[in-house]
């Protein structure tokens, strides 16, 4: 599984580092940032589904 | 000899936007502002009849097919009511201004500071000003800057819990007078380093802007007066006695390598101040208000706390406290609504959150919702600046109550807030358990 994100849609809601912060960060200003490369470990696969179908501007895709 | 012109004053209150503050369309009548007779096409959101039955009224308007509501009043208002709707507002900058985001009866003319900044920016700012304005302000309510004060908060709350004194079960406290609405108000003003002594004033001073919002224009600008005077002071008190604190911030910060103007640093603290007050606390409140008719949720929270995750999002869903609005930019098709300019537009983000064809069960509270995108924050670029200091706050708020009252039931009426903000004023609950 690979996770995305749209640096352009994100808003700084801050739902993604707060449910998956193994696959998430926020910077300075509080806008999303992605941990590493986006491949998801099979153990995180569930947050990585929740922080996408969690982010209000969906910023967050998924793919196999 | 040069012929000079004199520049004219500008008027303070006009029927035209030209040299003026602020206009209206039409001379204010407060018999304008009666009840409403239908909220399709007499919607008022300041009707006492609003608030309480927010919910109620959004349903009726979607069963009925209407997207858009529209009113007369305050000199022409639409109300987007589905999720579909309100996003598309809040997304297009192009067609709607948030020059000014309180529908009230007085627009801002074209002597008020005019778009992109406007008088509170950056919530009052279009871009692209509003995103350099934005990011100015984006850092000290980051994440990583607002988890610190957590500690604080909880203090905060136990104390405001041991003022109510010794409550033995069966006793009635107010969890809205007593409780709620003294925690943001004490969290903001110490942000920004203003007296302590003051939280009844900041109180008032919100109350004049958001809930009177279909007062004679006049009472209204005394008000105004009067904050402005207020927060002058303020701040030349910091410049007098320079302290680290979000005032100190504001005056010492470059845009552009250039300080703010003075106009920009008191309007963002009126922004800072009016935004960050009855709001959380409306959320708060709404919050305990469900839990005191939900015993079911009530004792779920207190035996299952990591619930709360996903309960926190659900509360700020089904109860979302913030309205806000835009004046429509240009004449526009909407939906099918013909928009004229200075039109006001409501962005009903609390009605978004119900809509069932973007929620599942959009009218019931699923405590353990995991699918939520809701937008009590806003969408698009104007999203809540304070929403992880709000959401802080709400979380502390509810932990710290419940904690102490685990079991409670509503004591009486309640009495809603008036106007864009939705939540419960006065909140009496029975408390059945202490420990």
């Amino acid at each position: 599984m690979r996770v995305h994100l749209d640096v352009e849609k994100c808003q700084g809601h801050n739902r993604c580092y707060a449910l998956a912060p193994e696959l998430f960060d926020v910077d300075d200003y509080g806008q999303a940032v992605l941990i590493g490369d986006g491949d998801v470990s099979a153990d995180l696969e569930a947050k990585a589904r929740l922080a996408a179908s969690n982010c209000p501007e969906y910023a967050i895709t998924i793919s196999d | 000899m040069t012929d000079t012109i004199e520049p004219t004053e500008p008027l303070e209150i006009s029927d035209t936007p030209e040299n003026a503050l602020s206009w209206e369309r039409t001379p204010y009548d407060a018999d304008d502002y009666g009840p409403v007779t239908d909220w399709a096409t007499d919607l008022d959101h300041a009707d006492p009849g609003y608030n309480p039955n927010a919910p109620e009224v959004w349903k009726e308007l979607r069963d009925s097919g209407c997207p858009v509501a529209h009113s007369d009043r305050y000199g022409g208002m639409w109300a987007p009511i589905t999720h579909e709707a309100v996003h598309d507002v809040a997304y297009d900058t192009e067609n709607f201004t948030s020059r000014s985001v309180v529908v009230t009866h007085l627009r801002p003319g074209d002597a008020a500071i005019p778009a992109p900044i406007g008088v509170v920016p950056p919530i009052s700012s279009d871009p692209p000003f509003h995103g350099m304005a934005r990011r100015l302000l984006l850092p000290p309510f980051a994440p990583k800057q607002i988890e610190p004060w957590e500690a604080e908060v909880q203090i905060l709350c136990r104390r405001l819990l041991d003022e109510m004194g010794d409550v033995a079960p069966g006793d009635t406290v107010d969890a809205a007078v007593q409780y709620a609405q003294h925690i943001p108000v004490n969290v903001i003003g110490r942000m920004l380093g203003f007296p302590e002594e003051d939280e009844a004033l900041f109180r008032e001073f919100v109350h004049n802007t958001l809930e009177t919002i279909n007062a004679e224009p006049g009472t209204r600008r005394d008000n105004f007066l009067k904050l402005d005077e207020y927060l002058d002071k303020q701040v030349q008190d910091h410049i007098d006695n320079p302290r680290e604190d979000l005032t100190d911030y504001l005056l010492n910060v470059e845009l552009g390598g250039e300080k703010l103007s003075p106009e920009h640093v008191r309007g963002s603290i009126v922004l800072l101040l009016i935004a960050g007050i009855d709001t959380t606390w409306s959320a708060i409140g709404s919050s305990l208000w469900h839990l005191a008719q939900t015993p079911s949720d009530l004792d779920r929270l207190g035996s299952e706390p990591e619930v709360m995750t996903f309960a926190l999002e659900e509360f700020l869903r089904a109860y979302a406290p913030v309205t806000m609005a835009r004046m429509v930019a240009k004449d526009v098709d909407f939906h099918g609504c013909p928009m004229k300019k200075d039109d006001w537009v409501l962005l009903p983000f609390p009605a978004a959150n119900r809509d069932p064809r973007a929620f599942e069960d959009a009218d019931e509270f699923i405590i353990d919702r995991e699918s939520n995108r809701h937008a009590a924050f806003g969408l698009g670029i104007h999203r809540c600046l304070g929403s992880n200091l709000a959401r802080l706050e709400l979380k502390v708020a509810i932990e710290e109550f419940i904690t102490r009252f685990p079991k409670l039931e509503l004591a009486g009426d309640v009495t809603w807030s008036a106007g864009q903000i939705r939540g419960p004023r006065v909140l009496p609950v029975r408390i059945l358990e202490t420990t």
